[in-house]
């Protein structure tokens, strides 16, 4: 059965090909025998099919059982709907056996059917002729599934799920109300939103690796806007160089006749007002003209200083007198004071010893605090001088009985002083214990401050510093003494002058080290200083040079002058720059960097000259002299050094030390000097003499001081503690008023504003009182035409001067004519003969004897009558 | 050349005062013109006189050049801001002279129809 197994694997493999309803089928000739289907007899070419009852099939299986060759299909007969199945008789063994049922009534009725249709089509195309197209309308067949409708199912959409159908309704009552809208932060209510954040996605990075650029060179343009006031568009023009006519056409015009016509016209109207104004003045209003005063403040009467406040030093054990004073030129209320031990000089060499146990001090004195003086610098000697720094004030500079200068930097203890203010003790420290509860170690309050730096022993003065200056922080000068401009803004010079004839100029910037090895000997002689000392002037400590120095010789004579005091051109200024100096320290304070603290070295070499500038100035000496003089030092022919200029005049005019030369804060160069006995005023343009020179005083004068606020006034202190007020407006040969202060001999003045309507004056005495007046109206309020007749009167003076040099010259000439005279006279009385001078004589006894009798007439001693014949005989 | 010496010329109101070009011919307008200023400047407490066309460019000045532009174009502006002030009053009257009191000095203006004449007088008191 190998073949037919084989077969039926053929058979198989069909089937699932072709039709799946044909299931071939062996028949021997027994079952053809039986089934009446043998080949060739039942079934024929027109015939090849036989329809068989599904009974017959039955009753084949039961009766031959396995051997039935409808065996293999048996399942498919017993499945088959209807009775009769097709057998049909497969001549080409087409399915690979002779038979083959058809198991569907399906494939049945196709079997029977189609070839019926295929005889049709056949005999339809017989009868058809070719070239006529007969439409035939598409039949409708059943749809055969090719598999598509699975595609068409995985793409279309359907819903996964069901809708969900929401309903949202309101109560009617709440459609048409009125809504209320409001503000709401939404990430401060819960679930108020829902936030899809981004997020860089990956997938959509894109890294363009190609650009498309296109450039092009176009004309730099710049867009600028700014926003502006802009009330309405108008027309506006600006022209910056005025239109002028050029010389010929001016010329031209010049010659044209309406302007020549013009001017004939006008002039006479013109020349009618000119006159008019000089004629008279028709605006002047003579009422206010009348008064000399506005409405004054305070009681007119009152014409004296009114005692303040004073101060006094009680806890030094020596005595001690006031040398210097100087107000703090920025807070109110607050005064320095230097002192120094009252002693002659023998008696400071002999108690030597125990002077240097005592520090000497500088007081600084607040309005607030009359016992405790606020803050106590310390330095080496006795501080003749010291002035306070122009630019800041923290910085002070002072000069010694040793000739040294002493520097102090108070910038740390700054806002101590600065919280103190004047009239009430409102501060907790300040109480007033008497006397005997106080002790010096109490004395918590006022801290001793030492020096910052002290100048150069060998190469400074070698005598006592007699007075000391700030140069002013426009200008700088250099060794030879020309004058550059200061561009660090700062005052970082000093000029001195001593009893050693000499004045130095200082400079407080740092020195460029000039080799390595002076540097190694300074690291080798550095000595530590201590820790609450400011670094500020280090740099200086005891190494300090002067920049300059020049000294007044008076010629060949080993006797130099001996300065007590100069005056500088600029200091006037520093008086008048109270506000400037706040604002500048204002500004320091603003900014971190306190230019003190961090002084650059001198530039010498990159500053600009400043020309024209007058480095003369004036020197008070010791012999009462007044010396102008130039600081600027001019190369020797003969020797090829720097030597200083010879003054330029000098006049010997006090009969002792001169103790102040001061410029007066409303001229430039008005200065007063006050020395021995007699008071000088002087122009510095004017070199014959003084303006004004006052006669001897009863008294010596002491010191002096111009008034800060009236041109005309200054005040003079006197050796018995008398101030003497001069008012050259009043007279100008004797003070205008005269008040005593204390008992002994005042020793410094110094006058100062606080406000319009406040003014002090310190007065320092001997015996180390410090003594606040203040001015009253009177002296402190100038008139209204006060500066105007200060200057004529200077004027006046000036041309006075003038005069007399003329006088003085003609005078001369005329004493030449008279001595010329007399010469010739002297040569005529030779000639006389000694003849005539015998008659002479006889006439000149008889005349004599005449004299006599009338004298003796008058005297009664002779008798009337005699007189009678006497005048006979004549 | 001489016809405009005498012709033209109007009576003096004040012989006193005007000392006047009477010679005929005399000089060229040119010394007359500088003569006339140079009169008018002498006078006690004349600080500076100038002849200003009507556009306000100056044309003899005896000031520098920068004074001299400014005042001639401010006092420009003003008199011709007074001249018409006197016409929208009263259109038949005119300005004749123009003088400004200050502090300091005193500005006197003679207008024109083409020119102006500036000066600046210190009325010493």
């Amino acid at each position: 059965k190998t073949p037919s197994q084989k077969k039926k694997k053929e058979k198989k493999r069909k089937q699932e090909e072709g039709h799946p309803e044909i299931y071939p089928l062996v028949l021997t000739t027994k079952t053809q025998e039986i089934f009446n289907c043998r080949i060739d007899e039942d079934i024929t070419d027109e015939q090849p099919y036989k329809l068989i009852n599904k009974e017959d099939i039955f009753e084949d299986l039961r009766n031959r059982a396995a051997v039935s060759d409808f065996h293999p299909v048996k399942k498919i007969v017993q499945e088959y709907p209807g009775n009769e199945l097709l057998l049909v008789y497969d001549k080409d063994f087409k399915y690979g056996l002779n038979f083959y049922l058809i198991g569907t009534e399906e494939g049945k009725e196709n079997y029977l059917n189609p070839p019926e249709v295929s005889e049709e089509q056949e005999e339809y195309k017989e009868y058809i002729p070719e070239d006529v197209y007969i439409y035939k309308p598409p039949v409708s067949k059943p749809w055969v599934s090719l598999g598509s409708e699975k595609e068409i199912e995985e793409e279309s959409v359907t819903e996964s799920t069901k809708q969900i159908t929401y309903m949202i309704s309101r109560k009617r009552s709440e459609f048409g109300a009125p809504i209320k809208f409001s503000d709401q932060n939404a990430s401060s209510v819960k679930d108020a939103y829902i936030e899809c954040t981004a997020y860089p996605d990956k997938n959509f990075t894109l890294k363009q690796l190609e650009k498309d650029v296109g450039m092009q060179v176009i004309p730099q343009i710049k867009d600028i806007s700014t926003q502006t006031k802009w009330t309405y568009p108008k027309n506006a023009t600006t022209q910056y160089y005025p239109r002028e006519f050029s010389e010929e056409e001016k010329e031209t015009l010049k010659q044209s006749k309406p302007l020549v016509d013009f001017l004939n016209n006008a002039s006479i109207s013109v020349e009618i007002a000119l006159q008019q104004n000089e004629i008279t003045n028709t605006f002047i209003d003579d009422w206010k003209h009348l008064a000399e005063e506005e409405g004054t403040f305070g009681d007119k009467t009152d014409t004296h200083l009114k005692e303040y406040q004073s101060f006094t030093d009680l806890h030094s054990p020596t005595e001690k007198m006031i040398t210097c004073v100087s107000w703090h030129p920025t807070i109110y209320g607050l005064i320095a004071v230097s002192v120094a031990v009252r002693l002659s000089f023998e008696d400071r060499v002999h108690f030597s010893g125990k002077l240097l146990l005592q520090p000497s001090l500088i007081l600084f004195w607040s309005f607030s605090d009359p016992i405790h003086p606020q803050l106590m610098l310390e330095s080496p000697d006795d501080i003749f001088c010291f002035k306070f720094c122009p630019s800041d004030p923290n910085i002070i500079a002072g000069g010694c009985i040793n000739g040294q200068i002493v520097m102090w930097d108070i910038t740390a203890h700054a806002d101590r002083i600065e919280n103190v203010k004047a009239g009430g003790s409102r501060s907790k420290k300040a109480t007033l214990k008497p006397m005997f509860l106080l002790e010096p170690e109490s004395n918590k309050e006022a801290m001793y401050i030492r020096h910052c730096a002290v100048s150069s022993i060998e190469n400074g003065h070698k005598k006592v510093i007699t007075d000391i200056h700030w140069l002013s922080d426009t200008f700088e000068i250099n060794r030879m003494g020309s004058v550059f401009e200061n561009r660090s803004g700062i005052c970082c010079q000093l000029v001195t002058c001593s009893a050693d004839c000499t004045i130095c100029f200082w400079d407080i910037r740092p020195q460029k080290p000039l080799t390595p090895q002076t540097t190694e000997k300074k690291k080798e002689e550095s000595i530590e200083i201590p820790f609450d000392v400011p670094s500020t002037f280090l740099h200086l400590d005891l190494s300090w040079k002067p920049l300059t120095k020049v000294r007044l010789s008076k010629g060949e004579t080993s006797l130099d002058h001996c300065p007590t005091k100069i005056s500088l051109k600029e200091d006037h200024l520093l008086c008048k720059t109270q506000d400037k100096v706040l604002a500048q320290s204002k500004t320091a304070k603003a900014e971190e960097m306190n230019p003190y603290h961090n002084l650059e070295s001198r530039m010498p070499n990159l500053l600009k000259p400043i020309d024209d500038f007058c480095t003369k100035f004036f020197v008070g000496t010791e012999e009462g002299e007044v010396i102008y003089t130039d600081w600027k030092m001019e190369k020797d022919p003969e020797t090829g050094r720097l030597m200083p200029k010879k003054p330029v005049s000098l006049h010997t005019i006090h009969d002792g030390i001169v103790h102040t030369i001061q410029r007066s804060p409303f001229y430039d160069d008005i200065i007063l000097t006050v020395g021995g006995w007699n008071v000088a005023i002087w122009k510095e343009s004017v070199m014959t003499g003084p303006l004004l020179q006052s006669c001897c005083a009863p008294k010596r004068y002491t010191s002096g001081h111009w008034s800060l606020t009236r041109p005309g006034v200054f005040y003079i202190g006197r050796e018995d503690g008398y101030i003497d007020i001069w008012d050259l407006l009043e007279k100008t040969h004797e003070p205008a008023q005269s008040q005593n202060i204390c008992i002994t001999m005042i020793t410094c003045i110094k006058p100062w504003i606080f406000s319009p309507k406040q003014q002090f004056i310190a007065i320092a005495d001997y015996y180390g009182t410090l003594h606040i007046l203040e001015i009253p109206w009177t002296l402190s309020r100038p008139s209204t035409n006060e500066m105007t007749s200060i200057n004529h009167y200077f004027e006046r003076e000036v041309k006075h001067l003038e005069y007399v040099e003329q006088r003085k010259k003609i005078r001369e000439q005329e004493k030449k004519e008279m001595e010329q005279e007399m010469a010739k006279k002297k040569v005529k009385i030779y000639q006389k003969s000694k003849e005539q001078m015998e008659a002479e004589l006889k006439m000149d006894y008889e005349s004599y004897l005449e004299l006599e009798k009338t004298v003796l007439i008058n005297l009664g001693l002779i008798r009337v009558t005699e007189k009678g014949s006497y005048s006979d005989v004549m | 050349m001489n016809e405009w010496t005498k012709t033209d010329r109007e009576p003096d109101p004040l012989p006193s005062s005007l000392p006047g070009p009477t010679a005929p011919g005399l000089g060229e307008p040119q010394a007359e013109v500088e003569e006339t200023l140079k009169r008018i400047q002498s006078h006690k407490g004349v600080i500076g006189t100038m002849v200003v066309n009507a556009e306000g460019i100056p044309i003899r000045t005896t000031l520098d050049n920068s004074t001299t532009v400014q005042y001639a174009g401010l006092l420009h502006h003003l008199t011709m801001k007074a001249k018409s002030t006197v016409r929208d009053i009263d259109p038949q009257n005119d300005l004749t002279f123009l003088r400004i009191r200050s502090k300091k000095h005193e500005i006197m203006v003679a207008p024109d129809k083409e020119y102006l004449l500036i000066v600046i007088q210190n009325p010493c008191e």
